[in-house]
């Protein structure tokens, strides 16, 4: 069983974002970008899968710009096989939206075929949390989000979710689309030797034309803005005091 | 209105943004490998050598399985190439790694260093195919632990007046002498030790003796109060008998043991800087946590003076190592420029300690704080291969042309 897993480099979830000047986005010049968290989650259990003997073959694909391939080598480095990197814009800034991303994933899904794909539940850059989602809709397969334990049972994959107040498990026919939540596993690091060797690893280059899909924004970037500081509080020296303020602040 | 006029980018009035953590951009001047590697390491520092060193340096005890951890992480012999086990990586990589580790703590970079420029390089540059196969492979896993035997009681910075022999009998060498300030050598299992050979007119030779030898001993030097973390003891050889086969075939003379020097030298002065950057960042978030006289320390002039200071020391060291690593790497490096970055690196990362460690008031003098640890530590490092001065008469040889060691 082959499994597919999409990586999306993002800025690195240590580094303060910060707002570009003219609004648009924020800003990536010069900032460390490393691999989506719950992409490195599905990494690690695609390979988990492989070295229980459930898989065969680990696929990293990632859609981005050309930089993109070092956040495959990472997944290459951890022990995935080979990689796919789909070149669908030239500039940093630009963020390749949930739609187009899908249609790409599912051109290469038609050509690959695995069983399964794991992705991330949702890119800590945007939080769109919709490109699973799309793609199972595009592919007609199952879908199970937000998977905090995955087991593969003959042609079936038992899934359990992280849901309001609970943990709910699902049964998916394979194919399926499985997103990884937090608690699925935590991700090993990549060892030197294994960094190494991922230079090794195939790392195939396409660009979106290849597939047809037309990656222009469908959404419109009003505005973006950095959030508010907070203020400065008070002390009160009583509770009628504090009773006063919050009904002068309309709160009561 | 008049139109205004195009500028080409770099005329621009508006520059980038600037940094305080990367200051000159090291990030960008790296390949793709280097900083995943940087990264892999910085990891494994901060995951496996962080929670532990505090209390390895308050007990003096060094954990040998450290280089099991190490090997198996692959930061033992990042330069030698990957058929004896080593990584195959550049001397930057290697820069990148020690300066992860010395992060942590000076100890625990020290007992790489040795294993991996002092013992394994040895090995792999002067040795046989038979000795290479018989000790890289498991030097680079960390189930050998390796040291390295230049210095004696009566010589440190002038190794040629050492007082170690090596007699030649019937099927190979005979050794008596006395190393010290060996770091590893308690626990380790493979000895490179540089020894007058009286076969070879007198000249120094390397040989490599294996734990267990009759007459070889390696008693630990205890109350030592800097470099806890690491290991530090004697050789004492007694009539220690080896075969021919001990003996490094392919060097003769000092420039067998410095050309190892060479090389840790130059990782030394990255290693150093990364004990610097704790010290720096340890000083800055101390001065934005404290607060006296009703304002954050860091809010006073005299800090922030002290600040700029270490902020622009490391990013001229870190610059400065790089060429030389980059030099390393194209076979086109000169000792001397070891001997800048290894001198200035050094006292700079000790001279950031020191304040770092004043920054932090009283606190500044508890290990949980962990500024005077690295100060401690920094003393030694200034002062083994090659003290600060020694380095200065190296340098002030190829000036003048006047050698002026004696």
């Amino acid at each position: 069983m082959k499994i597919l897993v999409p990586v999306k480099r993002v800025i690195d979830y240590n580094v303060k974002a910060r707002v570009r000047a003219d609004g648009s986005g924020v800003d990536l010049a010069n900032v460390k970008m490393s691999m989506n968290p719950f992409d490195e989650i599905a990494v690690e259990e695609a390979i988990r899968l492989k070295e229980k003997g459930a898989a065969s073959e680990v696929i990293a694909v990632s859609i981005g710009v050309k930089q993109a391939a070092e956040t495959l080598r990472t997944a290459l480095a951890m022990g995935a096989d080979r990689a796919i990197l789909v070149v669908a814009a030239d500039d940093v800034h630009q963020d390749i939206e949930p739609l187009a991303v899908a249609k790409i994933l599912k051109a290469v899904i038609d050509e690959e075929q695995p069983k399964l794909v794991i992705a991330g539940k949702q890119a800590i850059d945007n939080d769109m949390n919709a490109t699973g989602q799309m793609l199972a809709a595009l592919l007609g397969w199952g879908q199970a989000a937000f998977a905090s334990k995955i087991e593969i049972e003959g042609e079936a994959a038992k899934v359990t979710r992280e849901v309001d107040g609970g943990l709910q498990t699902i049964e998916v026919r394979l194919p399926a689309i499985v997103t990884a939540d937090l608690r699925l596993n935590e991700p090993r690091y990549a060892s030197l030797p294994n960094i190494m060797k991922a230079k090794k690893k195939p790392l195939e280059e396409k660009t979106a034309a290849d597939y047809g899909v037309d990656t222009a924004p469908r959404l419109e970037i009003v505005t973006t803005r950095e959030p508010e500081g907070r203020k400065a509080g008070i002390k009160v020296g009583s509770v009628d005091e504090l009773v006063g303020k919050l009904k002068e602040a309309g709160v009561l | 209105m008049t139109e205004k006029p195009k500028l080409k980018p770099k005329d621009a009035p508006g520059l980038g943004r600037f940094n305080w953590e990367d200051a000159f951009r090291l990030d960008g001047q790296l390949t793709e490998d280097e900083r995943m590697l940087r990264d892999a390491a910085r990891n494994f520092a901060q995951e496996k050598l962080q929670p532990r060193v505090i209390r390895a340096f308050a007990e003096e005890e060094t954990d040998p399985a450290i280089f099991r951890e190490m090997g198996e992480m692959g930061l033992l012999g990042v330069t030698v190439p990957a058929e004896y086990g080593g990584l195959g990586a550049s001397y930057v990589a290697y820069g990148l790694v020690a300066r992860e580790v010395e992060w942590v703590d000076s100890g625990y970079r020290s007992m790489m260093s040795v294993q991996s420029s002092l013992v394994m390089y040895p090995i792999y540059a002067y040795g046989s195919e038979e000795q290479r196969q018989k000790y890289l492979p498991k030097l680079a896993s960390g189930e050998f632990v390796g040291c390295f035997g230049l210095t004696e009681p009566d010589a440190g910075s002038d190794p040629a007046g050492m007082k170690t022999v090596a007699k030649k009998t019937a099927d190979g060498y005979v050794l008596n002498g006395t190393k010290t300030w060996i770091s590893n050598s308690p626990i380790a299992d493979v000895f490179v030790v540089w020894a007058k050979s009286e076969a070879h007119g007198g000249k120094i030779r390397g040989f490599v003796l294996d734990k267990g030898a009759k007459g070889l001993s390696a008693p630990k030097i205890g109350g030592k109060l800097s470099l806890r973390a690491s290991i530090t003891g004697e050789i004492v050889m007694d009539a220690v008998e080896v075969g021919e086969d001990a003996l490094l075939p392919h060097v003769e003379g000092l420039k067998g043991p410095f050309g190892c020097l060479n090389r840790a030298r130059y990782g030394i002065s990255w290693g150093v800087l990364g004990a610097a950057e704790f010290c720096f960042h340890a000083a800055r978030q101390y001065g934005l946590d404290r607060k006296q006289f009703g304002r954050p320390l860091a809010n006073t002039q005299i800090y922030q003076l002290k600040l700029a200071n270490m902020l622009t020391e490391i990013s001229l060291g870190l610059q400065a190592s790089l060429q030389v690593g980059r030099l390393l790497d194209d076979a086109n490096a000169a000792p001397e420029m070891i001997s800048v970055v290894k001198r200035n690196n050094c006292g700079k990362a000790l001279e950031i300690a020191r304040v770092a460690r004043d920054m932090h008031g009283g606190n500044g003098i508890s290990e949980e704080f962990q500024v005077i640890r690295h100060m401690v530590n920094l003393e030694t490092v200034n002062t083994y291969e090659g003290t600060h001065d020694v380095h200065a008469l190296i340098l002030g040889r190829a000036i003048t042309g006047l050698q002026a060691f004696y």
